[in-house]
């Protein structure tokens, strides 16, 4: 059991920091399912 | 944080139940974190989205935490991650993130 | 022979209240919080036309003071105006919003926009002392309507209201009762777009001693759409624009790609020139409306006045190879591709990768000109300082690669980077900004080569997840280096006759 654990997650990306896509990778290697993915643009 | 994403992320608390939901950011900037973090514990602090004044409580991470790191293979993490870390102002960003989740985080 | 750039033109023009009522940030908040404290704020929060003039990044991006001086002055700038500043700069102006407001009707050609009969008269004769507005454009100016007709207009029929100093002055009609990609506020942001885009070309042409006929296409690459209920964005601003600067012999389309829309259109025009297509190319942008004040209310927040007050526009020459001009590198070209990856190390690698075509190190660049974001602007958004961002990038994979110290990191971004000073409007920071400078610092041999990298976030549009971005290099002419490099062999064949009179006389005593 982890943080991540069957967890719901909510990814809230950003393209001038880590862009959405880039954390779902990252995600795939534990065990939660990620739900939605977005990335945020300021500029 | 992005009126359509706010939206999003009070319907997944809904139907999923807020304790099961973990929001995951990745914020350029440790106040820009902060206020994404602040805005699914405690609602929306520029009172603008469907978050105003609605507190969710959700756990809350910026990718670059160490709570979260450790969980990701070590080489995916480096392979989409790690340039950047070296780039942000990780402890920044965690004295951000902390903060506000001792504060608000209902769900830890 | 690869292409050259012939000229650049940069222009802003101040928008104050066109922040108010046109940026979406404003937009928004009038339909979710219509009482909030920061629409009652953001009046008195603007700037007046002189500290837009004054302000120094903005100095940088009409070509009056280089990125070098800027990066002197520490932030923050808002509160140190430059002293003599002038609305003219060497690569362009900055336009006050009532003169644009003509413009924007000079630009029309549906008469939809209408404009009040004093307001008319009383700006219309600051625009006639412009230099680079002749009779023909004067004359496209009507004579006005009375403030009644207008507010009818904007009250019973949906046109898109023009205020300046708060005041009601004209408006834009919509073009079609039930199309809503006609709509006095697409027609408002699409005739905005136009007019600035013509301001930079009426720039270009002026500071750059071009002959308007020679120009035989234009390479429209905002982001902003235009076209009716069946075809939205079908185009073609490229044409509307060359028609009201007068080039008669050009034609054009539009190249959309969000942020990286102008790199990619440079990458176009500059193999249109190389395969002889045609001879001379304009890549050119206007700017958008709906990113005015797009960061407002973070600005307030931190006491800073409103800094995203004015719409961008440029264009660039590109023509064939004169011997002189800095060449454009068509075999240096940088791809982010589909199968690339959204992680920004991947991204960055990808639009760098290009120099192993030639065996180059990252070092081996002198200027890399990224997304120029004004920091200024971006910081207090929470979004950082994005160029500075791009610059550590570039410098982790140059460590990466083997071809630099880990500690020289700092040291790199003070060489091969520069501070940002281009304004939020989406594809104007994008890379460009610096072509003006680029051009100038070659041709003087300050550097000898430049990287422009343009990055677009698609994911925008949902249409894909992907990101995008592409990157070309720009280097000092080969004709000149030849010329240099034949000096040089005149040098050495001196020296070997020389040598081999010494070793004749040499032996002769002997």
């Amino acid at each position: 059991m982890s943080l991540l654990t069957d967890k719901k997650v909510i990814i809230i990306g950003d393209r001038d920091g880590i862009p959405g896509q880039a954390i779902e990778e990252c995600l795939k290697t534990t065990d939660c399912e990620v739900v939605f993915s977005s990335t945020e643009c300021f500029v | 944080m992005d009126l359509e994403n706010q939206k999003r992320v009070k319907e997944f608390a809904e139907k999923y139940g807020p304790e099961n939901v973990v929001v995951i950011l990745g914020a350029a900037e440790g106040e820009a974190a902060g206020l994404a973090a602040e805005t699914v514990t405690n609602g929306d602090p520029t009172f603008a989205g469907p978050l105003t004044g609605v507190q969710l409580g959700l756990s809350v991470f910026h990718i670059c935490e160490p709570e979260i790191k450790e969980l990701i293979d070590e080489s995916v993490y480096d392979e989409q991650v790690g340039m950047m870390e070296m780039v942000l102002d990780v402890d920044d960003i965690i004295s951000e993130m902390s903060a506000i989740r001792e504060d608000y985080c209902k769900y830890l | 022979m690869n292409s050259v750039i012939l000229g650049a033109s940069y222009i802003m023009v101040h928008a104050p209240d066109m922040v108010i009522h046109n940026g979406s940030t404003q937009t928004t908040e009038r339909t979710v919080n219509p009482n909030s404290e920061y629409l009652k704020e953001i009046k008195n929060n603007l700037r007046t036309f002189d500290q837009v003039v004054g302000y120094l990044p903005n100095q940088v991006y009409i070509g009056n003071i280089t990125p070098d001086e800027l990066a002197k002055h520490e932030m923050p700038w808002f509160d140190k105006p430059m002293e003599g500043a002038t609305r003219e700069g060497r690569f362009g102006e900055i336009m006050p919003q009532d003169e644009f407001i003509l413009l924007m009707q000079i630009c029309d050609v549906f008469d939809l926009v209408k404009l009040e009969k004093e307001f008319v008269t009383a700006t219309k004769a600051k625009l006639m002392n412009h230099p680079l507005f002749d009779d023909g454009l004067l004359g496209r100016i009507k004579e006005g309507e009375e403030l009644d007709t207008i507010k009818r207009f904007v009250e019973k029929e949906h046109a898109e209201a023009i205020y300046n100093n708060g005041v009601l002055v004209g408006c834009v009609k919509r073009a079609h009762d039930i199309d809503i990609n006609l709509s006095g506020h697409v027609m408002f942001e699409n005739l905005v777009s136009k007019a600035s885009n013509v301001l930079a070309l009426l720039n270009l042409v002026s500071k750059n001693n071009i002959n308007k006929e020679e120009i035989e296409y234009i390479i429209e690459c905002s982001e902003e759409a235009c076209g009716d209920v069946n075809q939205r964005g079908g185009g073609n601003f490229a044409k509307a624009c060359a028609e009201v600067a007068g080039f008669v012999n050009a034609t054009g389309a539009d190249t959309r790609g969000f942020c990286a829309a102008p790199t990619h259109a440079i990458i176009e025009a500059a193999a249109l020139v190389k395969a002889g297509v045609y001879k001379k190319v304009i890549v050119s942008a206007g700017g958008s409306t709906a990113k005015l004040g797009m960061n407002g209310k973070d600005h307030l927040k931190k006491g800073y006045p409103i800094l995203e007050d004015t719409i961008g526009g440029f264009a660039v020459l590109i023509g064939e190879n004169d011997g002189v001009n800095p060449e454009i590198n068509l075999d240096l070209v940088g791809r982010h591709t589909v199968g690339t990856g959204s992680s920004p190390q991947a991204v960055i690698t990808s639009l760098v990768s290009s120099l192993d075509k030639a065996g180059m190190k990252i070092t081996d660049v002198d200027k890399y000109s990224v997304e120029m974001q004004n920091p200024e602007v971006t910081k207090p958004a929470g979004a950082g300082d994005v160029p500075m961002a791009n610059y550590k990038m570039i410098a982790a994979l140059a460590v990466k690669r083997g071809e630099m110290d880990k500690k020289d990191l700092e040291e790199f971004t003070k060489k091969h980077g520069m501070t940002g000073w281009a304004p939020t409007q989406g594809h104007i920071p994008s890379g460009i900004p610096y072509l003006g400078f680029c051009r100038e610092d070659i041709l003087s041999g300050k550097i000898k080569n430049a990287m422009i990298i343009g990055k677009g976030s698609l994911f925008l549009g949902r249409m894909t997840n992907l990101f995008d971005g592409v990157s070309f290099i720009i280097e000092a002419n080969k004709g000149r280096q030849e010329e240099k490099s034949a000096i040089s062999e005149e040098e050495v064949k001196t020296l070997i006759a020389k040598a081999l009179k010494d070793f004749a006389s040499n032996l002769l005593n002997e």
